[in-house]
């Protein structure tokens, strides 16, 4: 069943603040999600799209229900297996997130040196493609302060790529962009599922990406409103 | 550097980066732990030359027993042996010598200032309780009033010690008797003396009428070949009458004397305090450092630990960072330490100078400290936490 459906998500609850502060933010889950889908979550602020995505992306520590990721169940995961996992996903955060003092291709070569790959020239190669594929081959040496944030947004985008991830997490990945560099870069992604078989599920607001989506999830106060897939069948 | 680290570690040095993004700051953290350094180095200097100074006198002589006063804490110091434990002494059997040595404090009054000279007096007759070097200088001193003299005595022009010779004496008036210099020899003040001074004992009693002959500041005792000296130093203990007093190897009063400035005299320990104030300086410069730049970088941490990077791999770049800090902050503390103890050496005549021990002892430290500071400030990293990125 995991070969194909990468997540799997079975009756999740979670819950933040302790004693009297103590508040669900979750309630009953279900979710399973296809390989080399792109799968959208949607839902006004508050609703835990990023709990969701957080608990689903090993972040976060699963309190009660099942979330099986590529095989894994990670409620009462350790955090060797927790690490492990995170080294197999990628992650595309709204902030960029790129570490200021390292280039744009160092920062991606973190994405490399993760999986302790063989040798310096295979690590740079592959580094070096991934921003090409991006589009940013000639940017590879710039600090991310003389990025512009389009241009930051996919050296992590890059980043997220290079290690052949298989599931990619993104939230909000658009927002800091305009519509036309945020189309890009979802764009991207949606191709590479199609070509790797990646998955990807990111929260987004913004409409004109609704439609590359195969799947829409709307959360509203922690429950899942509403399943579609809108442009399919 | 960014390579050799890279090769080093087998991953991008992140802490040499981070380290030197700012390079101001950078040059505050490196200039902070030199700093340190200096202050140790410093303290050290004078640490030793503090014990090369107080073991300077005992190189002069080569008895193999002392017998001194209970409370001669060092060898300048404390009151006088009645010469009939000599005699008490010369009855043991592996005792096949000994004489007296007389202890005080010469004023040379020049025209522009005061030497102060720790005089001995001793019996130009026995040479074999004096170091070789010593033994061969102090044939004149048979002569009345006849004295040598430090040549590297505080106060003291080079050429005028060099030009010091048996055909060219030098005189001068301690109290109405006329001294007269006829050689030097290598010595060199320490902390409360200027410099040094070797008369005979009629010399010495002639200066200094009211010692009497009878009550020297210390016994030299000479034990026969192939007995231990701390054995014999023993038996005496048990044999001589009067049991207050220090009956120890001259190899043994030496090491008491050093352990007695260093640790229980005011500048002794104050020196010693200075090592460990220059010590906790860097500690607490090195953990600011590091502390700053783990809490400027949390998120970018947060982001490596979503990335799948484990604990080990953040420490690995918090103690790069300490180790980075440690070598490049030592180098130049060494270097300005080594001129500043030059600098000081030529202006107060004290053994000041930078030794290979001290420099490896404050290398080791300065490491061990860095690392220290770099734990301490590892503690940050646990609010590195990925969930808190969305
Ligand atoms: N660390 C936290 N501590 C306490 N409550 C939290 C925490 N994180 C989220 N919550 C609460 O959980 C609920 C869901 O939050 P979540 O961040 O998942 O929403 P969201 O759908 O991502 O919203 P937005 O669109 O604004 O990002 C909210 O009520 C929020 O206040
Ligand atoms: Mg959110």
């Amino acid at each position: 069943m995991s070969e194909d459906t990468p997540i799997a998500v079975t009756g999740l609850n979670h819950w933040f603040g302790t004693g009297e502060a103590r508040k669900q933010a979750i309630f009953d889950v279900n979710l399973q999600v296809k390989r080399g889908s792109l799968t959208i979550l949607m839902g006004p602020s508050g609703s835990g799209k990023t709990t969701v995505l957080t608990l689903m992306g090993c972040l976060r520590d699963v309190q009660d229900g099942s979330v099986n990721l590529m095989g894994h169940e990670l409620n009462g995961a350790d955090r060797a297996q927790n690490e492990a996992l995170r080294r197999r996903l990628g992650f595309i955060f709204q902030a960029h997130n790129l570490h200021g003092s390292l280039t744009a291709l160092q920062n991606v070569l973190m994405g490399v040196q993760v999986h302790g790959l063989p040798d310096r020239q295979t690590q740079h190669d592959a580094a070096r493609h991934a921003l090409s594929l991006v589009g940013l081959a000639d940017r590879m040496g710039y600090l991310p302060a003389n990025l512009s944030g389009g241009q930051k947004q996919r050296v992590a985008v890059a980043r997220a790529l290079v290690g052949n991830p298989d599931v990619i997490f993104a939230d909000e990945p658009t927002a800091a962009l305009d519509s036309e560099s945020g189309m890009t870069v979802v764009k991207m992604l949606k191709k590479l599922g199609q070509m790797r078989g990646t998955t990807t599920v990111m929260v987004t607001h913004d409409d004109r990406i609704l439609e590359l989506a195969d799947r829409i999830v709307t959360l509203e106060d922690g429950r899942i409103v509403r399943d579609t897939a809108p442009y399919h069948e | 550097m960014s390579r050799l680290l890279q090769w080093l570690f087998g991953r991008l040095p992140i802490g040499w980066l981070q380290l030197t993004h700012s390079r101001p700051r950078f040059a505050a953290a490196l200039a902070g732990v030199a700093f340190a350094n200096v202050l140790v180095f410093v303290q050290l200097g004078i640490m030793n030359s503090m014990a090369t100074a107080t073991l300077k006198p005992y190189e002069f002589f080569q008895p193999d027993i002392m017998i001194s006063a209970s409370d001669a804490n060092s060898m300048s110091e404390g009151g006088n042996v009645a010469r009939q434990w000599l005699f008490q002494a010369l009855a043991d059997p592996d005792v096949t010598g000994g004489t007296g040595l007389f202890i005080a404090t010469v004023d040379w009054a020049r025209e522009t200032d005061n030497l102060a000279l720790t005089t001995y007096g001793i019996d130009p007759t026995l040479p074999q309780f004096l170091s070789p070097a010593m033994a061969r200088k102090i044939s004149s001193l048979q002569l009345q009033n006849a004295g040598i003299l430090d040549m590297f005595s505080r106060g003291l022009p080079r050429e005028e010690a060099a030009a010091i010779r048996p055909q060219t004496p030098a005189s001068f008036e301690v109290s109405g008797t006329t001294l007269t210099l006829y050689d030097t020899f290598q010595g060199g003040g320490g902390f409360g003396v200027d410099g040094y001074m070797m008369v005979s004992d009629q010399t010495f009693l002639t200066l200094f009428p009211k010692r009497s002959s009878a009550a020297p500041d210390h016994i030299f005792l000479q034990i026969a070949r192939g007995a231990d000296p701390d054995v014999v130093a023993a038996r005496l203990r048990g044999a001589i009458s009067d049991k207050t007093l220090r009956i120890r190897s001259f190899a043994q009063a030496a090491a008491e004397d050093q352990s007695y400035q260093q640790t229980e005299r005011p500048t002794g320990i104050i020196f010693g305090f200075g090592v460990i104030i220059g010590i906790l300086v860097g500690i607490v410069i090195v953990y600011q450092v590091l502390s700053t730049d783990v809490a400027d970088h949390l998120s970018e941490y947060a982001t490596f630990k979503a990335m799948g990077y484990p604990q080990q791999f953040f420490l690995g770049i918090v103690f790069e960072e300490a180790l980075i800090l440690a070598i490049l902050g030592f180098v130049p503390g060494f270097f300005v330490a080594s001129g500043l103890l030059v600098g000081m050496k030529a202006a107060t005549g004290l053994p000041l100078a930078m030794t290979t021990t001290m420099a490896v002892m404050v290398f080791i430290g300065t490491l061990v400290a860095c690392s220290v500071s770099g734990a301490i400030a590892t503690r940050r990293l646990a609010t590195a936490d990925p969930a808190d990125l969305f």
